[in-house]
């Protein structure tokens, strides 16, 4: 899993600032990611890694740089923007399924509603894909009716059914019991092996070691590191990532 | 009791005038509030200063001001209508102010993740607020609307006292001051009844709604 995918950057940040008020919690971020490729974002909280995976498709919006998604300069507000992400899935942390939908609507209203596929279609795709991610018997179920792992792994489908260019992932296990993580990482590790360009926050070393081309270290807004997961686990570079590491690997 | 049932027609004929007006008064003042709600809490400023400039002037001015400014405000920028239209018209621009701010308070119950994921799937402002925020507001905002709605079908008794006539509180009047009659078994016997079997109803109705809307999820 670490061969380098080539051609041009699907997704590029140049210069990158954003402020908090006083905080700045990003500085000067530059950072391609290839087509293809999974990049790991690990580092302590605080650091920046949501704020930067949020920046991506605008629920954060920047200060200061340049993000460009297949070449297109992200677009401030409106029509464009709504556009550009239907081109970009996203998982949160708190999954944030529809709590007022049903599985199947929450995985086909997006298709129905911005690509204009009829319900019909929308509903046996979005049927394949609870499929794909092991919640097919769910499908007329309410979120609150299911465990965290399924609804993350329904909000992945969620994200799926756009058929997006790249997945953005903001720490998606962090809220999940120990025993659900893996099943949410297995469907993230079939996602990689199928060539979905990835970026994925998360403190999930097993994850990146199985999954990722490279491990982005960030801190206090800035990227502090780069490097191949196996590189980076074994011998990091900077004191902060030692540091770092030391502290998470040690249990 | 005789007083009201000698009078029953003109009671039943004020009852229908309140209805009238209160259900004009809903149909105007439900959706003005909503879409007013909606510019209120949209990504555009000036949409959101116009919601904001809307809710502050009609809910800080007493209904009787809103009623004389259409009645008499209007004829002179040339806009010409009856009384009741007038009426009615400033009892839904009063009523759409608080209209707007109950379901302001129920957009904001609802968790902002969930207009989070909406905009990551690609829905714009407005799909989102339809499709995922304003159903889900539904929930909280029933009890508070209800407030609301009730308190508008009250007021409909000062639109009547305002020119308009003939709904329930003006039949009362009628009663006592200009055919003598004793002015508590009219107003507690006729009116205050015609306005109970209204509002009750609607309480009645909400609870049914809300009820309805808890389960949905």
């Amino acid at each position: 899993m670490t061969s380098r995918p080539n051609g041009e950057p699907l997704v590029r940040l140049s210069g990158v600032n954003k402020w908090f008020g006083e905080l700045h919690v990003l500085q000067d971020i530059d950072l391609e990611i290839g087509r293809g490729e999974v990049v790991v974002v690990i580092g302590p909280s605080g650091s920046g890694k949501s704020t930067l995976c949020r920046a991506i498709n605008r629920l954060e919006p920047i200060d200061k740089g340049e993000i460009t998604i297949d070449g297109a300069l992200l677009p401030e507000e409106g029509k464009e923007l709504a556009r550009l992400r239907a081109d970009v899935g996203m998982v949160f942390q708190s999954f944030n399924l529809f709590a007022h939908k049903t599985v199947l609507e929450n995985v086909s209203l997006g298709p129905v509603k911005v690509r204009k596929k009829s319900k019909g279609e929308a509903e046996s795709r979005a049927r394949e894909l609870l499929e794909r991610v092991g919640v097919a018997s769910q499908a007329d179920k309410y979120p609150a009716q299911l465990s965290g792992g399924q609804q993350q792994r329904v909000a992945i489908a969620r994200a799926l059914a756009m058929e997006p260019k790249v997945m953005l992932f903001d720490e998606p296990t962090s809220a999940l019991d120990p025993e659900m993580i893996n099943e949410v990482l297995d469907v993230m590790v079939g996602l990689a092996k199928d060539g979905m360009t990835m970026v994925v926050v998360t403190h999930e070393m097993g994850f990146a070691r199985r999954a990722a081309n490279r491990v982005v270290f960030m801190d206090g807004g800035r990227v502090v590191e780069t490097a191949e997961p196996e590189t980076f686990f074994t011998s990091p570079t900077s004191d902060r990532a030692k540091d770092f590491l030391s502290k998470i690997l040690t249990h | 009791m005789s007083p009201v049932f000698d009078n029953i027609d003109l009671f039943v004929d004020g009852f229908l005038t309140s209805l009238r007006i209160i259900l004009y008064a809903l149909a105007g003042a439900l959706p003005l509030g909503v879409l007013i709600a909606a510019c209120r809490v949209s990504p555009i400023p000036p949409l959101r200063a116009f919601g904001t400039f809307w809710v502050t002037t009609f809910r800080n001015t007493p209904l009787t001001v809103v009623l004389v400014f259409c009645a008499f405000g209007l004829p002179e920028l040339g806009i010409n209508r009856s009384f009741f239209a007038f009426g009615v018209l400033g009892l839904v621009l009063y009523t759409s102010a608080f209209v707007c701010e109950a379901v302001r308070s129920g957009i904001n119950s609802v968790p902002a993740g969930q207009a989070e994921a909406a905009r990551s799937i690609g829905l714009n402002f407005t799909q989102g607020l339809r499709f995922v925020v304003l159903p889900q507001a539904l929930r909280t905002v029933v009890p508070p609307l209800g407030s609301v709605l009730i308190a508008m079908m009250k007021n409909s008794a000062v639109v009547g006292a305002f020119g308009v006539g003939g709904d329930l509180w003006s039949t009362g009047q009628r009663l006592t001051s200009a055919l003598g009659y004793e002015t508590l078994p009219i107003f507690v016997g006729g009116v205050a009844v015609g306005y109970l079997v209204i509002t009750l109803t609607s309480g009645a109705l909400l609870q049914v709604l809300e009820r309805k809307v808890a389960i949905a999820r």
